[in-house]
């Protein structure tokens, strides 16, 4: 960038685009964007707003009728211990994932990216099992689960291990979850992490080769910081998408036990369509879409600074 | 620096053989050229030197020590690829500085000698930026500098100038030819373009489908090339080929073009087989002139300033290329005559073989 120094008393004529007959908005040309806009606006602002309306509502679903309740939702699910400990149960399982699924994502592109046939079978079974329904998944984790002839813990027997019931252990039930999840869908985040491998030139990894770098060194100074993009893109939808965890919970844990593995999107769904509780619902979701909105925007903002550096 | 020695090397992708028994030494401090046609097997074999590729036979010798077991970074040779490969992310500085920290150089030799090579290369303003900031001819001289500061035993030059466009590319080799007369480094370059190879290099080795054609200094591949393909592809326009009949005139073979004009040859007849011969000449040994004994008509007139390229068809229907002054009469669908300086001319056998006079 040149700085430009006007000497003062020398008036500037500001710079006029050139007008014609057509300068000027066409409104005719929104149009194009109408379609977008009607599906945007139906299906997503309207619903959110919606959505902060309802929570400031005591709604009974019997007779159909609501009143205006102000934050009176808000307070009450601050007082609720439950729903603080789904909270917290949330935050835990997302801890536990999106590292997970960034470093396992990452190891499994690295492994499997080459042209091989054995690579590329290996990346269609990873990537296999993201096609799968979460009620197929959590069949085959109960399967593997069960704590009398599950597959672990018969595996545990054989070792001379005592078997640990994964599932109806408070400390564990989250845990169990947290694997099942990684289990079913690391082949998005490997499947995101190979495509970003191959856009790196292989010159770049013969001319270190030529610079005496060690595979670490390469991994360090070219790799990483080729991916960085793509590293941001696999946290951020990481963290959203496991943020809602539901299916996994409801179906292998029913968000027990004693609330030990309780989400904040099962807690949703039992106030909302269970107890027909629809404001304070609606208050919870709420606060979920507060959460997952900071939770990826300072990710965003941490790893956009990083790569500008 | 150090001479490289191929000592009957092969090479093979998969059944294929690319690179047979190839033998061939570059002196220390020589600039030698891999000129071929694309898929001829030069950059390959230039991958092998750098220990890019693997070799599956013979043996690689750098200033006398074998090194086609070495990994890349042992064997002391620096590469400019065609693409520059610089490190997106770092700094032209630590693009330059990355391989001597590899290799524990202490902080201040590595500042001396980045310091020297973009003084060298006149980037020395450029070391702050990234190769996203940089030019194409710019980022050329970043990649040159990467293989300066290493001071390495030989460098090798995979296609360098074949990104840049044409004015940049004729500078860039001026600069590649006085940076080469300044450190007398041992040089090897791979080019497809025969005048990078012929104003560069001090001997040129021409390939071609996956073998040595010819090695030999830019003039005797040009004056006497081995082969037919090396009299093809050296030299623009490429050389004139017309099928004749031999006569003997007093040892000396005299050609008999198919429109019965004859071209006297310094070949001797004796060192010539049997069976169908062409006679070779360069478009500057026609000349159109009045008093030529070679009738043509002029198909197509290439006016290139200093000369004149005149396509001409003969009266058996041969075509060639033949040179005129610079400002030329001649048009297209004139008939002209030819006076062909038979002393250049060459011979070549049915297996393009090529015959020349004695030297």
């Amino acid at each position: 960038m040149t700085d430009v120094t006007l000497s003062p008393g020398k008036a500037v004529a500001a710079v006029k685009r050139p007008t014609g007959a057509s300068i000027g908005p066409r409104w005719s040309n929104a149009l194009f964007v109408a379609p977008y806009l009607v599906f945007y606006v139906v299906l997503l602002v309207y619903p959110l707003f919606k959505g902060i309306w309802m929570s400031m509502l005591q709604s009974d679903m019997f007779d159909n009728t609501s009143k205006y309740a102000g934050m009176a939702n808000y307070h009450r699910l601050f007082n609720d211990k439950i729903f603080i400990g789904t909270v917290w149960n949330t935050v835990w399982f997302v801890v536990m994932t999106v590292p997970v699924f960034v470093a396992i994502g990452l190891l499994l592109a690295l492994a499997l990216n080459s042209s091989d046939r054995t690579a590329a079978v290996l990346r269609a079974i990873f990537f296999g099992t993201s096609v799968l329904s979460v009620t197929i998944v959590t069949i085959i984790w109960k399967m593997m689960y069960m704590p009398g002839n599950g597959a672990i813990a018969s595996i545990f027997k054989l070792l001379g291990l005592e078997p640990v019931a994964f599932v109806t252990s408070s400390s564990l039930a989250l845990v169990a979850i947290a694997i099942c999840t990684i289990w079913w869908i690391i082949g998005l985040p490997m499947m995101l992490f190979l495509a970003a491998l191959q856009q790196i030139p292989g010159e770049l990894y013969e001319a270190a080769a030529l610079d005496n770098a060690s595979r670490w060194r390469s991994f360090w100074s070219i790799t990483l910081p080729s991916i960085r993009r793509t590293m941001l893109v696999v946290v951020i939808y990481e963290i959203v998408a496991q943020f809602q965890l539901f299916g996994q919970a409801q179906l292998l844990t029913q968000g027990g036990p004693n609330n030990a593995s309780r989400p904040i999107v099962l807690f949703i769904y039992e106030q909302g369509f269970r107890s027909w509780n629809l404001g304070y619902a609606a208050a919870a979701s709420e606060i979920l879409f507060l959460i997952m909105a900071v939770a990826a925007l300072a990710q965003f903002f941490v790893s956009r600074k990083r790569v500008e550096e | 620096m150090s001479s490289i020695e191929l000592d009957s090397v092969s090479k093979r992708f998969g059944s294929v053989e690319v690179i047979s028994e190839l033998s061939l030494t570059v002196h220390s401090g020589e600039f030698v050229a891999f000129l071929g046609p694309s898929g001829c097997g030069k950059s390959t074999l230039l991958r092998m030197i750098a220990g890019l590729e693997t070799v599956d036979g013979g043996e690689i010798r750098i200033g006398g020590e074998r090194v086609d077991n070495l990994p890349p970074g042992a064997r002391g040779v620096a590469m400019v690829f065609q693409h520059y490969a610089l490190y997106p992310h770092m700094t032209v500085f630590d693009n330059l500085a990355f391989g001597l920290k590899n290799i524990g150089t202490p902080t201040e030799e590595i500042g001396r000698r980045i310091e020297e090579a973009a003084r060298i290369l006149e980037i020395s303003h450029l070391l702050k930026r990234k190769p996203g900031q940089l030019s194409g001819g710019q980022r050329q001289r970043v990649a040159i500098g990467r293989a300066l500061v290493k001071d390495p035993k030989a460098y090798l030059f995979d296609e360098p100038l074949s990104n840049l466009d044409a004015a940049l590319r004729v500078r860039t080799r001026v600069e590649l030819a006085r940076l080469h007369q300044q450190t007398r480094a041992t040089t090897i370059f791979v080019t497809h373009d025969q005048v990078e190879a012929m104003t560069l290099a001090s001997r040129i080795v021409v390939m071609n489908a996956r073998k040595v054609e010819q090695v030999g200094t830019p003039m005797e591949i040009y004056g006497r090339p081995a082969t037919e393909f090396v009299a093809r592809f050296v030299g623009s326009p490429a050389m004139n080929f017309l099928t004749i009949n031999l006569k003997d005139r007093g040892g000396f073979a005299s050609a008999v073009l198919g429109d019965g004009s004859v071209i006297e040859t310094d070949v001797p007849i004796n060192i010539l087989p049997s069976g169908e011969l062409r006679v070779g000449l360069r478009a500057e040994a026609i000349r159109v002139r009045e008093d030529g004994a070679i009738p043509g008509k002029v198909e197509v007139v290439e006016r290139l300033g200093d000369r004149t390229h005149a396509h001409i068809r003969l009266a058996d229907g041969s075509t060639l290329v033949a040179e005129d002054k610079g400002i030329s009469q001649v048009q297209p669908g004139d008939s002209v005559r030819l006076a062909v300086e038979g002393a250049t001319a060459h011979l070549f056998d049915a297996d393009g073989l090529a015959y020349h006079a004695r030297q």
